[in-house]
């Protein structure tokens, strides 16, 4: 499987989650995991460049396809993803636990729908849990993070 | 640094895991098998493996069968096939053109996300008494192909959903196919949740005449629209009383109704 660019083999045991392959045995540990049944959002990443809980695959399933975690929307020492630019400057996060599914999240969102109304925002975030509940920021950020990729 | 693989981050029980690359070998696994279950979007199989709710001898994947995710037209309504993503429904034009009843429940099955890996075929195969699609598939009058190394068989929608999470799928049996007639004017859905992607506390599908419930009863169920409630029994849970659910059917169903 590719990830952020890199080929890697796929997990030796099947019963491995994707989420906990690209953790513990990639040492990705930008995608965070939370609920482990689909819920919260948090190990959200880009299958085929759509999101998807990295929690509800296989990581052998994973073979053959395209993997872009937290990490490989902007390198070390390269400037943020707009989405991430966004977040940071409205303060769309408070503990950032939840914030690399929520950017995921809004980079699949915003491939999909690159001015989104007011109601596709609501959508499009509705699939992420923030227990800080910063929603109201965050939802600015998406707004933000429209501007920022149409400059 | 990355950690050594560690059992306890194996969070599904052990399984057999199987990849066929056809309908035809994923059938002969079927058959062959003691406690297989079908692995298609996994966005449910997996949580229930994952809290190990559910702990089959053998998993069959059926995610590299090609030629298995197509939406096309026939005999006056539209197939889904078993690997088409509910995401792509969402998108389908053949399925706004000819089921736009489809298309506007799909959007109320979970998140976008979820729907980008989920299916249609897995959601009826499940047969969450609360899930919309089996409750779609059942006012429409619609129809589901199943094989098996025996050969091939179409199921009714009133004949298909069994019980809670139970179907008339025979244990060597993939869901190849769903069909569903073409809607027609006036057709919606609605249902009541405590937020948007939530499984429903109670829902109803109107589709012409006919009304189904969902959420209600261990099944979708059909109901009379002049009096949806009669003979429910819903349970009830810390969401919602069992009378409460009477109330969202009562209140849902006059809604669709007047429409």
């Amino acid at each position: 499987m590719n990830v952020n660019g890199v080929e890697h083999p796929a997990p030796i045991d099947p019963r491995r989650l994707l989420a906990d392959h690209l953790r513990h045995d990639l040492g990705l540990t930008g995608t965070h995991v939370g609920c482990e049944h689909g819920v919260c959002g948090c190990c959200t990443v880009l299958l085929d460049g759509e999101p998807v809980r990295s929690c509800l695959m296989l990581g052998v399933q994973a073979e053959g396809h395209e993997i872009t975690t937290i990490e490989g929307l902007a390198r070390d020492g390269e400037p943020l993803h707009p989405v991430q630019q966004a977040f940071h400057e409205c303060h769309g996060l408070q503990c950032g636990f939840c914030t690399p599914g929520f950017v995921m999240s809004v980079v699949g969102l915003l491939a999909r729908h690159p001015q989104p109304t007011a109601q596709q925002i609501e959508e499009g975030i509705a699939g992420n849990l923030c227990r800080c509940t910063g929603y109201a920021s965050i939802r600015r950020a998406v707004s933000r993070a429209v501007e920022l990729r149409a400059k | 640094m990355p950690r050594r693989r560690d059992a306890r981050d194996l969070k599904p029980p052990p399984f057999q895991y199987h990849t066929p690359a056809t309908v035809h070998e994923a059938c002969s696994l079927l058959g062959s098998l003691e406690d297989a279950k079908v692995l298609a979007g996994g966005q449910s199989l997996i949580p229930l493996l994952n809290f190990r709710l559910a702990r089959p001898k053998h998993l069959v994947d059926i995610n590299g069968i090609a030629a298995l995710d197509r939406i096309y037209e026939r005999d006056g309504g539209v197939a889904v096939q078993a690997l088409v993503r509910q995401a792509a429904v969402e998108d389908s034009e053949v399925v706004a053109r000819i089921c736009p009843l489809l298309s506007s429940a799909i959007t109320l099955v979970a998140h976008r996300v979820i729907r980008n890996r989920g299916t249609v075929c897995g959601s009826l195969a499940h047969a969450d008494p609360a899930s919309e699609l089996p409750a779609v598939l059942l006012a429409l009058g619609g129809r589901v192909v199943a094989r098996s190394a025996r050969g091939e068989r179409t199921i009714a929608a009133d004949q298909f959903f069994v019980g809670v999470f139970e179907t008339a799928l025979a244990p060597d049996e993939l869901l190849v196919e769903a069909w569903f007639p073409a809607s027609r004017q006036p057709s919606l859905i609605l249902e009541e949740s405590r937020r948007h992607g939530d499984f429903a506390l109670a829902g109803v599908v109107r589709a012409d005449d006919r009304l189904a419930l969902f959420g209600v009863a261990p099944t979708p169920v059909l109901a009379d629209p002049r009096d949806p409630a009669r003979g429910l029994e819903p349970s009830g849970d810390l969401e919602a009383t069992p009378d409460f659910r009477l109330h969202l059917v009562r209140v849902l169903a006059d809604k669709a109704f007047a429409a």
